[in-house]
């Protein structure tokens, strides 16, 4: 008697209907879109978005199948490729009547045909790597030494600042490499300012040492603080990257850090490298300028303006809450003197506030600036593509010195953070590289996943038909297993959702290839206990047993090789590696515990069981008996 | 039906030495053309770019490369990649900063060679400096890994010298085909190194599965010599290594036919793997074994402590 427990049986059943659950997105093909994201980090996409482009489409009578809302686009399905286009142009239309100064990108996109109770299962589709799909990698390296030597050099000027303003006589500081060097003419003056340094700058290490004459306090970046400022200016990097890559009008960007000093950028369908990699590469600036208060409050002049011919020397632009504005040519600051942007409030009233802090230089100039324009308004523009915006454009209360400058008033939570992040993501917070490029044509994706399909497709075929032929009933028992193996792979990958490429189907083949060993071997065992006299329950319960022992082993080592790959190798190789293990592990239910599941079911509960249907078995010296 | 009817067990360790002894030729010789020729690496190691460009009608590789020289590329390879039509192009890294603008400068001259015609773009490829090195030293790390993962699993779960010897058998098949692709000039490319990390773990399966049977031989029938049990391991596991393999090989024939230009070569490591893995992980891991001086009194007594633990 060989028969599984009933807990073996529901759950042999269950994991398999949950593998064709999750398998099941990937049949029903992709449907045309449009997706909705904002390109300003001031404005987000909600519910009133969605109402928003639920009436231009309505306007435009236009039939969409869904709408989808997450957390930063809104997408919305359509019936065909006609409508698809059709519903762009509406959309552009409603949300940027003004194409010169857009704030949403509408994009084409493909969104996942299947029905809407399956995706909010969470049961996507595989999600298909590059090379599958087409689009364009690149990989950046940030140049974390340029990082640091900026930081230093801003240090300097800081300790500079910070000397004279306690009246401690040096006689110069530079930066040498990477510590900033301060000179003493006597060690008295030098521990003082090594004390006063511990208090205020604990970001430095300290370290004395003497040169001639000279007493020399040398202070480099700590560890700590050195990783700090790189993750700094990677999360920068990464939040500027984002803010461009939305203006691409990109379905689904990718931007991901990879190790310390790495950030990956991925954007599928996007053909033309040229204009991506002029928009990653292109550097944005935050300006501070004086208003022109009494022109801008001239509405004579400030209707001129808006047509187009401002008073000399000055710019017009709309502030964010739409009022015009008069801001003068003469740049008061730039942004390479911002050190730091952050949210937060006001000490006194509490409201929502952008804490901004300016280096040493910066420092001097704003204090410089403010005290000479009380009750002047200044402005803050953020210039990209030789475009600026004014961000905000507030009144001088009083004198403004030490580099901390807030601004505050009529911002909400949301919005001081958004523009805490936009004067932070201006710029790059450290120079990059590309040092590795991809670029994928459409129409070879589509041969790839054409040519992998075809490998796996005719390579299964030609196994289940020898398996089959050679083990007859059993060979197809196999088949079916190694069928389920596929099932449960495919809804594996469409589960964790990891990027599948064309290594990774060359994996799925090889994998499937390597599985129907595990069935080789306890068929063969079993075929060998028949030949010793068993009979066929005790052959078919004494082959699994055996075999499990080395089917185990066996993975073991195959398991071994795949997680190396998987810990050391990057791009091609993780693609392969990942679906390598996945199956792996897969293949030792699908083989041996589906497998046995199916046998119990035929064999297992007959009274009789003359004879197995696993091929002839030979027996030597009973060479006329046939099997 | 069934192939393999043995009637007695097959001495295979008769000819241990003849096995061994074409082993280490087969292996001196890769060896031999891994220094002389060299492997061809692609530029995911070397650095450098890569176009993939497709054209209407079937282009003149020599005016492409004229004009490539013309421009101002250093030793640009260009040839036809799959059918006549598609073309590969190859740009040594250069010493310039503007390194990443490379394939725009080489469009360009396709186009201008072109005149008029210009290809369609397939697929670019650049790959900086940093990353080559790093590429080289990451497969080194990930074989390492291999290596030592494995001969830990099987010392543990079996015994030393067994371990050695099918580590030694396995390492041995990864540089011939090492071999293979530097007599060929075959490009190695990140893919091929997959498939040879992933060779390396299936043929030690496949010495698993002998050794397997080696253990359970030595516990089950005592009036055997070893040279008789590993005679015996091997010929009652023969006819499942040639299915299995024969299975596996023909999923790899598979993408050989059907997997194009992409995958090609990654399916060739995959097919020599295959063929020197059984040839080596069964003819030469088991002398090996032999040589090492394995012999029943490890597995008896190995017994004989498990029954103590569990009673």
């Amino acid at each position: 008697m060989n028969r599984y427990p009933l807990w073996k049986n529901i759950l042999v059943v269950v994991v398999l209907a949950l593998g064709l659950l999750f398998t099941l997105p990937n049949f029903f093909g992709e449907a045309p879109a449009v997706q909705i994201s904002s390109v300003k980090a001031t404005i987000k996409v909600d519910a009133k978005t969605q109402e928003r482009a639920v009436a231009a489409l309505a306007a435009a009578a236009i039939a969409y199948d869904g709408i989808l809302v997450d957390s930063n686009s809104i997408r919305v399905r359509l019936r065909d490729g006609d409508s698809q286009l059709r519903a762009k142009d509406a959309l552009e239309k409603a949300f940027n009547p003004d194409p010169a100064d857009a704030s949403y990108s509408i994009a084409l996109n493909l969104l996942s045909g299947s029905p809407q109770w399956l995706t909010s299962l969470h049961a996507l589709p595989m999600y298909l790597g590059l090379d599958l799909r087409g689009g364009v990698h690149f990989l950046l390296q940030v140049d974390m030494k340029s990082a640091l030597t900026k930081r230093l050099d801003a240090t300097a000027a800081d300790l500079r600042t910070l000397l004279r303003d306690k009246n401690l006589r040096h006689a110069g500081i530079s930066r040498e490499g990477a510590s900033v060097v301060i000179r003493f003419r006597d060690a008295e003056t030098r521990d003082k300012a090594r004390a006063l340094l511990g208090d205020s700058q604990p970001d430095l290490a300290l370290t004395d040492s003497q040169d001639g004459a000279d007493f020399k306090l040398g202070g480099t970046l700590k560890p700590s603080a050195e990783k700090r400022i790189q993750d700094y200016a990677l999360k920068q990097n990464i939040t500027t990257l984002h803010n461009r890559i939305n203006e691409l009008g990109v379905a689904e960007p990718v931007i991901q850090q990879q190790g310390a000093d790495r950030i990956v950028v991925q954007l599928p369908g996007v053909q033309d490298t040229a204009k991506a990699k002029d928009i990653l590469g292109r550097t944005a600036s935050l300006e501070v300028r004086m208003v022109d208060d009494e022109n801008s409050a001239n509405a004579a002049v400030m209707d001129q303006a808006a047509h187009g011919q401002p008073p000399l020397g000055t710019d017009y632009y709309v502030e964010r809450g739409g009022r015009g504005l008069l801001v003068r040519k003469q740049v008061v600051l730039t942004g390479d003197r911002l050190t730091d942007a952050q949210a937060g409030f006001d000490n006194q009233t509490h409201e929502p506030a952008v804490h901004l802090t300016l280096d040493a230089a910066g420092a001097r100039i704003f204090k410089d600036v403010t005290r000479e324009s009380v009750g002047k308004r200044m402005a803050i523009l953020l210039i990209e593509k030789g475009r600026g915006e004014v961000v905000t454009a507030p009144v001088i209360r009083s004198e403004i010195g030490g580099g901390r400058v807030q601004i505050s008033g009529r911002m909400s939570t949301t919005e001081s953070s958004d523009v805490a992040l936009l004067l932070r993501a201006g710029s790059l917070a450290a120079p990059m590289d590309i040092i590795e490029e991809r670029t994928i044509g459409p129409s070879l994706g589509a041969e790839n996943i054409e040519k992998g399909f075809h490998s796996t497709l005719w390579g299964f075929a030609a196994i289940a038909v020898f398996m089959s032929l050679y083990y007859l009933l059993f060979g197809f028992i196999s088949v079916v297993a190694l069928t389920c193996n596929v099932l449960l792979l495919f809804a594996l990958l469409s589960l964790l959702q990891a990027t599948l490429t064309l290594p990774g189907i060359a994996a799925i083949a090889l994998t499937l290839g390597m599985a129907i060993d595990a069935n080789v071997l306890i068929n063969e065992r079993i075929r060998e206990e028949l030949r010793i006299g068993e009979s066929p329950q005790a052959a078919i319960r004494a082959g699994y047993e055996r075999a499990w022992a080395t089917i185990l082993d066996s993975n073991v080592t195959t398991l071994i090789a795949g997680i190396a790959l998987l810990i050391f190798g990057s791009g091609p190789i993780r693609g392969f590696a990942v679906v390598h293990v996945l199956g792996i592990l897969t293949s030792l239910f699908s083989a041996v515990v589906v497998s046995r599941a199916l046998v119990n079911f035929i064999y297992g509960s007959r009274r009789r069981v003359d004879k197995l249907s696993i091929g002839q078995v030979w027996k030597p010296g009973v060479e006329a008996k046939a099997g | 039906m069934e192939f393999f009817r043995i009637r007695r067990d097959i001495p295979f360790m008769r000819h241990a030495l003849v096995f061994n002894v074409i082993s280490l030729i087969t292996f001196l010789l890769a060896v031999v053309f891994l220094f002389a020729k060299g492997l061809h690496l692609s530029i995911e190691f070397t650095g450098g770019t890569l176009l993939e460009a497709s054209y209407a009608e079937a282009p003149d590789v020599e005016k492409i490369r004229n004009r490539m020289l013309a421009d101002g590329f250093l030793d640009p390879q260009v040839q036809t990649f799959g059918s006549s039509r598609d073309v590969l192009i190859r740009v040594p890294l250069a010493h310039d900063s503007e390194t990443a603008k490379v394939s725009e400068r080489v469009l360009a001259s396709l186009a201008a060679a072109a005149e008029g015609r210009a290809p369609q773009l397939k697929r670019v490829e650049f790959v900086g400096p940093q990353v080559g090195k790093e590429l080289a030293s990451d497969g080194a790390m990930a074989l390492l890994l291999v290596v030592i993962g494995i001969v830990l699993y099987l010392a543990v779960r079996f015994e030393w010298r067994f371990a050695i010897s099918a580590i030694i058998a396995n390492l041995h098949d990864v540089v011939i085909i090492l071999g293979f692709f530097a007599f060929f000039q075959w490009e190695f490319s990140l893919p091929v190194l997959a498939a040879v990390l992933a060779v390396l773990g299936y043929s030690v399966n496949e010495s698993v599965v002998v050794f397997d049977r080696v253990r359970e031989t030595f516990k089950k029938k005592r009036q055997m010599t070893t040279p008789e049990v590993l005679n015996h391991a091997i010929t009652s596991t023969i006819s499942r290594t040639i299915i299995t393999h024969g299975c596996t090989q023909m999923m790899v024939t598979s993408m050989l036919i059907f997997g194009g230009a992409a995958l090609h070569y990654f399916a060739l490591a995959l097919t020599i793997g295959i063929l020197f893995g059984i040839y080596s992980s069964v003819l030469v891991a088991s002398p090996l074994v032999m040589w090492l001086g394995v012999s029943r009194a490890q597995f008896v007594t190995a017994t004989k402590k498990k029954d103590e633990a569990v009673v």
